[in-house]
């Protein structure tokens, strides 16, 4: 069991009311959960780095309770979702790939069963650097009005020896969504994708 | 509102540790952002009166929306600070317009109080800028401890014909603060500034 030593957590959200075109009556609404941590591999090559995913999954699980009450509260409410790393100079790639399964494990238990996966970005970069967080539907990857992303960042953070881990969720499609493809009320919702 | 919302956006930032040593009990920040058209934007107006008074109901709005991010009432809060950013058609004048006739009521409205002045920062830039929100003991200026600064950005705001808007509450001053000065707790806040 590796100890989190969690620095610092910044809330997100964003309320959409247009983008240019007709005004919607309640907005579209998107929210990002960030965590500062303490990276426990800086500076070296550990090879057994997959147990902390286990340990990694309290802190998901929080962030993601944190998002759907900053959306409401209300977790049926929520239809889109990502989730992102960014690993402090002193890192490796490797080491926000711990971010997969807790990630996913959050939404989950936040949301209830769905069946999408939990679409993902990753990245070494240094205080400051910005992810852009990939989103797709719940329960259906190929519903082609929710796909989006969300740009997420902390000034300070992460520091060489920090990872910054994010969870996005949002309330549905892109406020002025007209290109066609898969609707959210077409989804089959077994595989996953459709 | 006599000038169009495109978005609102919020922000909550958590310090939990700083330095490697506990900040306890954190120290909480929050800016509440507003996304403006700028009635302005491509011309020179000589009355400004529109940004004047959407100073004021913005002042209310983000204020409140801040200081519910918290979640603490707003006689709780201790520092603030505002700011706009204005898009690349527009005037450094019309942040003046937004900041500062009419603003601060409304917004010392929300905190109860709010003997000083309340510190503030306009610039103009493109979509994405980074905007520094000035923070500022809300009753007493000099308190050295609550001088900090809190970074915000809308990944894709302002365009060329916005403003974006921002007032930023604390539940305390920096994480570890140790250079001295008036504190806090021996402000006396009549004046504003001791």
């Amino acid at each position: 069991m590796t100890e989190i030593h969690l620095r610092k957590r910044l809330l997100i959200v964003e309320d959409i009311f247009h983008e240019g075109g007709p005004a919607v009556v309640t907005p579209h609404r998107r929210a990002a959960a960030l965590a500062v941590i303490a990276n426990p591999f800086a500076g070296r090559y550990v090879e057994d780095i997959a147990p902390f995913m286990k340990d990694l999954e309290p802190l998901g699980l929080d962030m993601a309770k944190r998002l759907v009450a900053a959306l409401g509260g209300d977790p049926t409410g929520i239809e889109g979702y990502g989730k992102g790393a960014i690993v402090g100079g002193a890192g490796e790639l490797e080491h926000g790939a711990l971010w997969h399964v807790p990630g996913g494990y959050a939404m989950r238990g936040a949301l209830g069963e769905a069946k999408a996966i939990v679409p993902s970005a990753k990245k070494v970069g240094g205080p400051g650097a910005r992810l852009d967080v990939p989103i797709t539907h719940i329960n259906a990857s190929y519903v082609r009005s929710h796909f989006d992303a969300m740009e997420i960042g902390v000034n300070d953070a992460p520091r060489a020896d920090e990872i910054l881990l994010a969870l996005v969720m949002t309330t549905g499609a892109r406020v002025h969504a007209r290109v066609g493809g898969l609707k959210a009320s077409e989804i089959q919702g077994k595989d996953g994708l459709r | 509102m006599n000038v169009r919302i495109r978005k609102l956006v919020t922000f909550v930032d958590e310090t939990l540790m700083e330095a490697g040593r506990a900040v306890s009990p954190p120290v909480r920040r929050a800016a509440a952002l507003a996304v403006i058209e700028n009635p302005f934007a491509g011309r020179y107006e000589e009355d400004l009166t529109i940004l004047v008074d959407a100073g004021a109901e913005l002042g209310e709005l983000l204020s409140r929306r801040a200081v519910a991010a918290l979640g603490v009432a707003g006689e709780a809060c201790q520092s603030y600070g505002k700011a706009a950013l204005v898009g690349e058609n527009g005037e450094l004048e019309h942040a003046a317009a937004l900041l500062h006739p009419r603003m601060g009521a409304p917004v010392r409205s929300t905190l109860g109080k709010g003997a000083a002045l309340i510190p503030s920062s306009k610039k103009r830039g493109g979509i994405g800028a980074e905007l520094d929100i000035p923070l500022g003991h809300k009753d007493a200026a000099f308190v050295r401890s609550h001088f900090d600064a809190m970074q915000v950005c809308v990944p894709d705001a302002p365009r060329a014909d916005e403003i974006v808007v921002a007032v930023a509450v604390t539940t305390g001053g920096r994480p570890l603060p140790r250079v001295g000065g008036l504190r806090h707790e021996d402000a006396e806040g009549k004046d504003g500034l001791r």
